[in-house]
């Protein structure tokens, strides 16, 4: 029996907002799960992310915005994934993201989004399901 | 009757049954079944006081509510500067009676508007204002002599401030008689909220330079606003919320007097900001406890002889991390619980926050829902009539003792860290919160603690309500003025003035004059936070687990 590797998560806070109380519950439930997990700090650019989760070899991006900038940060994250040949990376995040904004990433390949009540339990059933290593 | 409340607990309660729940306050403080006159073990005149007087446990002002009701100050700010200014002047027409000001990312963290790390952050979560120009839009027909301000802004505030008073100066309004608030507490901002630029001793050399500008030359302004909002936001207790912002203020106290400030000089312009949360026995006897220590501190501790020195006055606003995404029309009975406990806690000043708020920014609707909730406290609900009605409560006192307790004993092992500065190089208080929040959580989800709509009475389908829209266009707009000032106005005059803000930043001498007149040369907010980046350097986020 071959074990699977452990699945790698980068946890990012994009742009100028500092509001990190539930990146750091995430970053931590999500450790406890078993999962790796790299916290990048606060005040990230997008090409500070994607950078970071190229070097750091991980399977997926939570990205947590909750200033409003949501429409240009999760885009250009995933620009820049694309642009440099990473686009299997899974970006998924959370934040202060009205339902029709969630919408609109999600069809751009945002693959899930959580608002404020989202518990770590089901963040963690969800990155288990739809989280694979990548090849 | 049974003769004393440890018979009554063995005879009579033992014997009845107890939901199976955990009896604990939202902060986990676990309460007694019944509190009586064996919990209050403290006296009325030291302990207590009347309303407006040492240690003004049951209110800072002799008449409270019968003399002047709180002001309604909800915190505003979207878009451009004319949006905001719309907004400001619908909530004056609503009956609101203070403005507040919320500021976008890029202004809270010094960028201009066209500045790279701006890009996507302008005019979303506040209004985008990086030079003199935005300031003056922002408050067009509004008599600044006329009305208190409060601004929210911490890290650039010292800019934000300047602009201010050099609008103030070509309304014609005397900088003797304007007043206001700006929040201006750095050290929360290591703490909780994460909006900074240069390390945290740089910064709180900055604060005083504004705490005594503001003394000598603008004595009606609060140059501080010492808040546990964030700490609180951020996933503190009610215990480290007070015990933190406390222990901040002490800090800055030191820092002026240092400064050869006189106590009782400056001390009567310090102000405070609270956070309302959902318990709501803990939180007025937060707000009771707090007026205790601080005055006990400013008096015992700072020797202060002016008794305005002792008066904690404080805003509070209700629990924006409270406010659910689900079902949120609850939230209107949420913040209307909140706000009661603020009134009933004795605040100077309320914020409550509107119902779609874990959203977007409030449409005008929720806006007005939440100031009406404040209007239906001070008019129909009948708390203001008396003051401080829940003084002598055995469940509040005994709570109120017990806060206060616990919270000196934060400040003691603060005081032996050698002071908050320190503190915070250490990790200490960003840990126990992150702790705190961390622990919350997990009572959450396992059901200990219940959130109506999240975890328990949970609706299958959501329904939708409308929500605010900040139009894309707002940021190219911000971005095509501040590079218009930046091509057009006189270059020279700006380069000597942003060099007169390093040469203060480098002597010690008080940066506001230098600031002031580099903001009347048209420098703009970014430029001079860039002078604060080069001159002091720029703190960076210790990623911490």
């Amino acid at each position: 029996m071959t074990e699977e590797r452990r699945i790698r998560l980068l946890i990012a806070k994009a742009g100028l907002d500092g509001h990190d109380r539930g990146a750091k519950i995430i970053a931590r439930a999500l450790r406890d799960a078993g999962f790796e997990v790299i916290y990048t700090g606060l005040h990230q650019t997008p090409e500070m992310v994607v950078s970071a989760a190229i070097q750091e070899d991980v399977d997926g991006i939570g990205l947590s915005i909750l200033s409003g900038a949501h429409m240009t940060l999760f885009p250009e994250v995933l620009r820049l994934l694309k642009e440099n040949n990473a686009e299997d990376i899974a970006v998924f995040g959370g934040g202060i993201i009205p339902p029709d904004d969630a919408q609109k990433l999600k069809e751009m390949g945002v693959k899930e989004i959580f608002t404020p009540g989202a518990s770590t339990q089901d963040i963690i059933a969800w990155v288990k399901e739809n989280i694979r290593p990548r090849e | 009757m049974s003769s004393n409340k440890q018979e009554w607990l063995d005879t009579s309660y033992r014997k009845s049954a107890e939901r199976p729940v955990r009896f604990s306050t939202l902060s986990d403080m676990e309460l007694e079944p019944l509190y009586t006159p064996e919990d209050v073990k403290s006296d009325y005149a030291t302990a207590l006081g009347n309303p407006g007087e040492y240690p003004f446990t049951r209110g800072v002002y002799p008449s409270m509510y019968r003399g002047k009701l709180w002001t309604m100050r909800q915190f505003a700010g979207f878009g451009t500067p004319e949006d905001t200014n719309a907004r400001f002047r619908f909530l004056l027409r609503q009956g609101q009676t203070g403005l507040s000001t919320a500021f976008d990312m890029p202004t809270l963290m010094g960028y201009d508007a066209d500045h790279e790390r701006a890009r996507g952050e302008v005019g979303r979560e506040g209004v985008s204002v990086s030079s003199i120009h935005d300031m003056a839009r922002l408050f067009d027909q509004i008599q600044l002599e006329q009305i208190t301000t409060s601004m929210t802004v911490n890290c650039s505030a010292s800019v934000i401030l300047a602009m201010y008073l050099v609008v103030a100066e070509r309304q014609g309004a005397s900088w003797q008689r304007i007043s206001g608030t700006i929040q201006n507490d750095m050290l929360k901002e290591f703490i909780a909220q994460k909006e900074w630029i240069c390390p945290p001793k740089p910064s709180v050399r900055i604060v005083t330079d504004m705490i005594e500008f503001c003394t000598r030359h603008v004595p009606r302004f609060h140059p501080i606003s010492i808040s546990g909002y964030h700490i609180r936001e951020a996933g503190a207790t009610a215990v480290q919320e007070l015990a933190f912002t406390l222990a901040d203020g002490i800090c800055y106290v030191e820092h002026a007097i240092e400064r050869g400030l006189d106590v009782d000089e400056f001390a009567p312009r310090l102000s405070f900001f609270f956070d309302l949360h959902n318990d709501f026995l803990e939180e007025i006897a937060k707000l009771r406890a707090a007026r205790r220590m601080w005055a006990r501190i400013m008096k015992e501790r700072f020797g202060a002889k002016n008794p305005r020195s002792m008066m904690l006055r404080t805003h509070a606003q209700t629990a924006g991390v409270a406010l659910t995404a689900q079902q949120p029309l609850n939230n209107i009975a949420r913040v209307a619980i909140q706000a009661l406990a603020g009134v009933l806690g004795g605040v100077q000043s309320l914020h409550t926050n509107a119902m779609d708020e874990t959203l977007a920014l409030p449409t005008d609707m929720a806006a007005m829902v939440a100031l009406r909730t404040q209007q239906i406290i001070a008019e129909e609900s009948g708390v203001v009539n008396t003051i401080d009605p829940l003084g002598g409560s055995y469940a509040i006192e005994a709570l109120t003792d017990r806060i206060e307790h616990e919270a000196m004993e934060y400040i003691k092992r603060i005081d032996e860290m050698g002071g908050m500065i320190r503190a915070i190089e250490l990790g200490f208080p960003q840990q126990e919160i992150a702790e705190s929040a961390f622990r919350y959580q997990r009572q959450l989800e396992e059901g200990v603690k219940t959130v109506v709509g999240v975890n328990k009475y949970v609706i299958p389908e959501e329904i939708p309500i409308p929500t605010l829209k900040i139009d894309p266009a707002v940021e190219e707009l911000q971005v095509q003025r501040v590079r218009k000032i930046k091509r057009e106005r006189n270059q020279s005059a700006v380069r000597e003035a942003l060099k007169r803000v390093a040469e203060a930043c480098r002597s010690g001498e008080n940066l506001m004059g230098p600031i002031c007149e580099a903001v009347r040369r048209e420098a703009t907010l970014g430029e001079i936070c860039d002078v604060y980046r080069e001159e002091f350097g720029v703190y960076t986020d210790p990623a911490w687990l």
